[in-house]
């Protein structure tokens, strides 16, 4: 049976960038086929090739058989292409249902919306994902893993023959990723061919069938997922071995006390949560989505106006009412939401990369030095390893990975003695995330305090001294970092709902 | 893999142009176009006069222009920026005539009282989060009002201040080469686009402008005081029209209280016919400034080949919608 999606010496440039060289991909259906690679290697550009988002300078398409060049993304769709991005672009005022069925909206006569049927349909589609959700709530008002769901809901919507999922579970906890394999798995069964694009390696052996390997743009092979080792496809992908040392917890019950929060409540969102941090340490913040710990962090940082709570910065009382006042006091948070908190993505890199630190780069009488900001942001492109052409590209040209590096290095650059970062590695390939982690390492080193917020289990219990969990709103307890906690005192911790229980440890 | 290519030292003049300069294009052709048409259509058109007329004309509306162009890349719109200009010339008016204070105290005054008014707008928008539209409107109206109350609704004539007049009217560079009479006017429109664009292309407040149109939350959520720049931001668009204020009641020789209305139509005009974003983001001095001079060549162009007023309207309405789409077009192309 002749494959139904055929690529071949694909070529794709942009300014500056020769992004595809003579790349070939095929798709079987019923099969989960992964695309893996570096940040930046040519993942999500081959993918909107297949779905009539960007048009390609040469090679052939073929879908069944047939050579096609959709050219718009309704001319993959007619085509039975769907394609859930990496970045979510749903509309933030409308509400889910209004977001799945948009442009195919249900009618009555005289064009009237029908409402009714849309919801109806709307949880339909809902009900075999086990996904409570209400249609009728404004999309702005979900958290972002539900956005996720949202956008998946919609692509399956289309009864699609082939899926595209790129980074589908960056924001997805584990209990929603193993909801969406059973998605995945069903629609297998039914013969839709799925391309599955992340950046955690586990996901492969649970999921995918085949992996094709890609690196700076180019083919490097496709093996086998079951029979093939993951060194061997992380070495494919980085042309080297990545090694990542274990975790090594310092003892620093004397070191000073860097950040205080007591009694920090917040609406329904948080519950009278106290925690410290010390000078030096790295707590992780683990729980399942929506427990809280975001809403946390940015309570600490003044994003948000808490409704009580007392926030101590090495022993002194702080008033933080705005961001500008917790960097003041020297706190940065990193956002999990790049795109809408984190980047000013019209803008270049190099004035990303020193928008919390314009003070630095600023003369008497406001004149900027641009040349410093220059050599600030190439000296993290360097380091972090970001691909680009230039320091003056805009960050909405890069690719996801190499945008979530951007807002790394603004805080990096920041300096702040206490840093918040929330999902940090989101979108990160295996090799810059070790550097991350390294990085993070190094920084708690030189005496900086580091709070962790991740939803990747792993991530937490390869960074984290400490372990704080939450669930709910209400910290569940603290736990120490190393090799004595596992991932089942963390969940334990982290589904403890129970309204009146105790913290328990430090 | 970085670009270790870029120009070290970039003149002041070099970055009005450099800034974008091939989106501009565009406008700059289209400008010539109308240019060329016009002197086929009319001999009387080229002729060294009405080239100044012009520019003359292509003054009051461009500075405030400028003013509007900032405010609208940090994602806002000024709709005063018209009755504000007449406020500040009342102003002057009532310090230099009313209150027969020296010269330089009036100019100051109508660029003070520009720079207040524009902090007003910016305080409603940016710390008690009106969207930028009703802020403006509000003080659109208020300030038409306040002209009329404090002119007591009659033109203030500035006949006690000598010189007055020579503001826009007198030529500096004519005085050297009198081969070149441009208008004073015209000068200080090149000055003031001059320093804005310095300031939006080289300075934390440019920076912050871009970024604030940008998103917004992002400069929030980097620790920045968003609130505090975007007041900035308005103040500074207010002083300068102030001194678009000046301009108008020099060239006028007197401050007519009733004038303003429609003028922060035919600003954002400009500003949208240079290419900047309404959205936000996006935009250059360098367009704005040709987008003026489209404006102001067309409506005298169209005066000259004696076309009926009402229908001099419509055409600039044409126009609008043609150079945006026009715009549209081309960005569409290069995405
Ligand atoms: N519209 C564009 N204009 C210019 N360059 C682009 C554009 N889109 C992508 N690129 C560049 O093409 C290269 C490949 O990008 P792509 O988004 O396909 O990477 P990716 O493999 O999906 O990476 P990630 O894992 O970080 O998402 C990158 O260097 C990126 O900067
Ligand atoms: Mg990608």
């Amino acid at each position: 049976m002749a494959p139904i999606v055929s690529m071949t010496g694909i070529e794709k440039r942009f300014p500056g960038v020769h992004a595809l060289k003579n790349v070939q991909f095929d798709l079987e259906a019923g099969e989960v086929h992964a695309l893996m690679g570096e940040n930046g290697a040519g993942k999500s550009t081959l993918m909107k090739i297949l779905s009539g988002i960007y048009s390609r300078d040469g090679g052939d398409l073929q879908i069944e058989g047939r050579s096609v060049s959709p050219d718009s993304p309704r001319a993959a769709q007619d085509l039975g292409i769907g394609i859930i991005h990496q970045e979510l672009s749903l509309m933030n005022d409308l509400t889910v249902a209004q977001n799945i069925f948009i442009g195919r909206e249900p009618r009555k006569s005289f064009g009237r919306l029908d409402e009714a049927a849309l919801n109806a349909q709307t949880a339909e589609i809902f009900a075999p994902m086990n996904l409570t959700l209400d249609p009728k709530a404004p999309v702005g008002s979900l958290t972002i893993a539900r956005q996720q769901m949202v956008e998946i809901a919609k692509a399956l919507s289309y009864r699609s023959k082939v899926l595209i999922m790129d980074e589908p579970t960056a924001a997805l906890n584990e209990a929603e990723i193993a909801e969406l394999f059973v998605i995945i798995r069903r629609l297998r069964a039914e013969g839709v061919g799925i391309v599955y694009i992340s950046h955690k390696m586990d996901e492969l052996k649970r999921i995918a069938d085949r992996v094709t390997v890609m690196r700076d743009g180019e083919y490097v092979g496709t093996v086998d997922a079951i029979a093939t080792p993951i060194n061997q496809i992380i070495a494919m992908m980085v042309g080297r071995e990545v090694k990542d040392d274990p975790l090594d917890v310092p003892d620093l019950s004397q070191a000073e006390i860097a950040l205080e929060v007591r009694g920090l409540s917040r609406g329904r969102e948080i519950h009278d949560v106290s925690f410290s941090v010390r000078k030096g340490e790295i707590l992780g913040f683990a729980g399942l989505m929506g427990a809280g710990r975001t809403e946390v962090a940015r309570a600490i940082f003044g994003a948000d106006l808490r409704d009580a709570g007392d926030i101590r910065v090495h022993g002194q009382a702080v008033p933080i009412a705005s961001p500008s006042d917790a960097v003041r006091a020297g706190i940065g948070y990193l956002s999990e939401d790049r795109k809408h908190f984190g980047l000013a993505t019209g803008m270049s890199l190099r004035d990303n990369i020193a928008l919390a630190s314009m003070h630095r780069f600023t003369r008497r009488g406001g004149a900027l030095n641009d040349d410093a900001m220059r050599d600030a942001a190439q000296g993290y492109i360097r380091q972090l390893g970001i691909r680009t052409p230039s320091d003056t590209q805009e960050v909405r040209l890069l690719s996801g990975g190499n945008q979530q590096k951007v807002v790394i290095a603004k805080w990096l650059l920041r300096d702040c003695d206490i840093l918040i970062f929330d999902e940090p590695t989101r979108g990160i390939d295996v090799g810059a995330k070790s550097e991350i982690y390294k990085l993070l390492e190094e920084l708690a080193a030189q005496g900086k305090t580091i709070i962790v917020i991740s939803s990747e289990l792993p991530e937490i219990m390869r960074l984290s001294h400490r372990i704080a969990v939450m669930c709910e709103g209400r910290l569940t307890g603290i736990l120490q970092g190393g090799t004595e906690t596992t991932q089942e005192d963390i969940m334990k911790l982290a589904t403890q709902r129970e309204a009146a229980m105790q913290p328990t440890g430090t | 893999m970085t670009s270790a290519t870029e120009t070290k030292s970039k003149t002041l003049l070099s970055h009005l142009v450099d800034t974008g300069a091939h989106q501009k294009l565009l406008a700059f052709a289209s400008l010539i176009a109308l240019l060329i048409g016009f002197s086929i259509a009319s001999p009387n058109f080229m002729q060294t006069s009405n080239m100044i007329a012009i520019l003359q004309a292509t003054s009051v509306n461009g500075v405030l222009a400028v003013a509007a162009t900032l405010v609208i890349i940090t994602g806002g719109i000024d709709l005063s920026v018209g009755t504000l200009m007449t406020f500040c010339a009342v102003i002057a008016g009532v310090v230099l005539t009313y209150a027969g204070m020296p010269l330089p105290l009036g100019v100051a005054a109508a660029i003070g009282a520009g720079a207040f008014c524009g902090l007003c707008s910016g305080t409603f928008v940016a710390k008690m989060k009106i969207p930028p539209f009703i802020a403006t409107l509000g003080m659109m109206l208020i300030l038409k009002g306040l002209s009329l109350v404090i002119s007591g609704t009659r033109p203030i004539y500035f006949n006690d201040t000598p010189g007055f007049d020579q503001i826009s009217r007198g030529s500096l560079i004519g005085e050297i080469i009198p081969a070149l009479p441009i208008p004073n006017g015209v000068l200080i429109l090149f000055l003031v686009a001059l320093s804005a664009s310095y300031i939006l292309g080289r300075t934390v407040l440019g920076r912050y402008t871009f970024a604030l149109g940008s998103n917004e939350e992002a400069v929030r959520l980097s620790g920045v005081n968003t609130d505090a720049w975007k007041m900035g931001i308005y103040a500074l668009a207010g002083g300068i029209c102030g001194i678009a204020g000046i301009l108008i009641a020099s060239r006028l020789n007197s401050a007519q209280p009733a004038l303003g209305l429609g003028y922060e139509l035919e600003a954002i005009a400009a500003v949208v016919i240079g290419g900047t974003s309404l959205s936000g983001g996006r935009g250059t001095i360098l367009g704005t400034l040709i987008g003026a001079l489209i404006m102001a060549v067309l409506t005298n162009g169209l005066r000259v080949l004696s076309v009926a007023q009402e229908w001099q309207t419509v055409v600039t309405g044409a126009i609008i919608i043609l150079a945006v789409y026009a715009d549209m077009v081309r960005r569409r192309q290069t995405n």
